[in-house]
């Protein structure tokens, strides 16, 4: 049995660079369930927040803990980036890769990204290099090379710029599977009516705070701020 | 002109006949460079890929140290060496003077700056696009070093070929520690400066031809195996 990493305790942190406070102070508690959107327009700090959570940015000031020691939470988690990383490998050998750094052996790894590959609907490319794929096709690669190490909270940063229609709904169809598997999620996004299809509950980012958490049905249907009344009724919000 | 008509029609009768002296000293040749630039490659590139991934305060000056060495004096280190390895140096008890192994040290003292620099480059810009991946996969240093050579292979291949180039072509240094002795350390390069200060000019322009072909055919046959050009994209 897996220990549970969960909950996330964010106190009074904050990322800075250079000197220059890009989030934060940010205090923030999440459990070990559901679907969380970071909502809020460009440069509100919706990837800074999600890098920080994962581990990618270290807190300037207070601290993001959580309920196991750091080494076991980064077995535990994986990240999608917006541009997702394509190494100069083939499908197989990209989504087998996670699984090889965590000691897992090749040929083991290589069936294990197969499946995966296909759970995306890789399954036709799988001796292809990953560098031709097309947009949609490298994001569902991300998305594979993320979820067979069978992470506890999965963190996306907008994984559907820049799709189409039909490469948006197959992404949020793998997501809505990986959710009921119990898998967390938290996801950065400033799509509006993505964010009304798959979120649980919602932080609206603004300036670099969190300007509203809460439960999505209640923040779409009455905001607490005006910024965020703003932001929904599709003006732009500074 | 006559001299270099003269030179190439030497070369070509060489060649077909597989002049048993030009096999000798061309097989030499290969042999040592061939052998250099291994050993080289195997200290160069983890170098190389170490220097990329690892931050440390004195990195900056060991780059740029490592790029002055590319234009390292090959006869400067052919004396080095020779002083090492003299009878009277801290090395001289092994013999190796005048020997091809000398002549190995000398050019893997070379050749492993230039590769180093020139896989540090490329594996810079690799680590760059691979960071922030790498760093959430939770991989060790030895896993990025070594994902970073398997990925940037092609453009470690040009690093080596990069020395290859200047290790066949490297007549100073070796013509120090090997002395040009015939059917001993005799190669390709030292046999030219010989020829020319004979005043034989046709014959060490048919060397020399040979000798370029020799790196034009060894290029085009590892770019032909490593599939350089057919997919760039891997």
């Amino acid at each position: 049995m897996v220990a549970s990493i969960f909950p996330l305790q964010m106190k009074e942190a904050s990322v800075k660079r250079r000197g220059v406070r890009l989030i934060g102070p940010i205090d923030l508690d999440l459990g070990a369930e559901g679907l969380t959107i970071i909502l809020g327009p460009n440069g509100s700090g919706k990837t800074s927040l999600l890098r920080l959570m994962h581990g990618l940015e270290r807190p300037a000031t207070g601290s993001v803990s959580w309920a196991t020691t750091q080494s076991e939470v980064r077995m535990h988690q994986a990240y999608v980036f917006q541009t997702p990383t394509m190494m100069r490998r083939s499908v197989t050998d990209c989504i087998a890769y996670a699984l090889t750094v965590m000691g897992v052996p090749r040929a083991e790894a290589r069936l294990a990204a197969v499946d995966y590959a296909k759970r995306v609907s890789l399954g036709h490319l799988l001796d292809h290099p990953a560098g031709v794929l097309s947009g949609g096709e490298k994001q569902k690669l991300a998305l594979a090379r993320a979820l067979i190490r069978q992470p506890q909270i999965l963190f996306l940063d907008e994984p559907c710029a820049n799709l189409d229609g039909r490469a948006t709904k197959d992404i949020e169809a793998i997501l809505n599977d990986v959710r009921a598997q119990g898998t967390r999620i938290v996801m950065a996004t400033h799509d509006l009516g993505q964010a009304r299809r798959l979120a649980d509950d919602l932080l609206f980012m603004l300036n670099g705070h969190v300007h509203e958490h809460g439960k999505a049905d209640a923040f779409f249907a009455n905001p607490d701020t005006p910024e965020a009344k703003a932001f929904l009724d599709g003006q732009i919000v500074e | 002109m006559n001299d270099l008509t003269q030179g190439l029609a030497e070369a070509v009768y060489r060649v077909v006949t597989l002049d048993p002296e030009l096999v000798e000293i061309t097989l030499r040749s290969l042999q040592v460079t061939v052998t250099a630039v291994v050993i080289a490659a195997a200290i160069a590139l983890p170098l190389g890929a170490w220097l990329a991934v690892t931050r440390f305060w004195a990195r900056r000056y060991v780059i740029a140290v490592l790029n002055a060495l590319m234009g390292l004096p090959p006869v400067v280190v052919g004396l080095i060496v020779y002083i090492m390895l003299s009878r009277s140096g801290p090395f001289g008890v092994l013999g190796l003077l005048f020997t091809p192994t000398a002549m190995i040290i000398a050019q893997v003292i070379i050749v492993t700056p230039l590769i180093a620099s020139v896989a540090h480059q490329a594996l810079r810009d690799l680590w760059s696009e691979y960071h922030d991946l790498l760093i959430s996969l939770n991989t060790t240093k030895r896993q990025r070093i070594a994902t970073l050579l398997w990925d940037g292979r092609r453009a470690l291949l040009t690093a080596c070929l990069a020395g290859f180039g200047r290790a066949i072509g490297e007549v100073g240094a070796i013509m120090i520690v090997g002395g040009n002795i015939d059917n001993a350390t005799r190669v390709l390069t030292t046999a030219i400066a010989l020829e020319t200060g004979k005043g034989n000019f046709s014959l060490a322009l048919g060397l020399g031809f040979v000798l370029i072909m020799l790196a034009i055919i060894l290029n085009l046959v590892i770019h032909s195996l490593s599939r350089t050009e057919r997919s760039n994209l891997w």
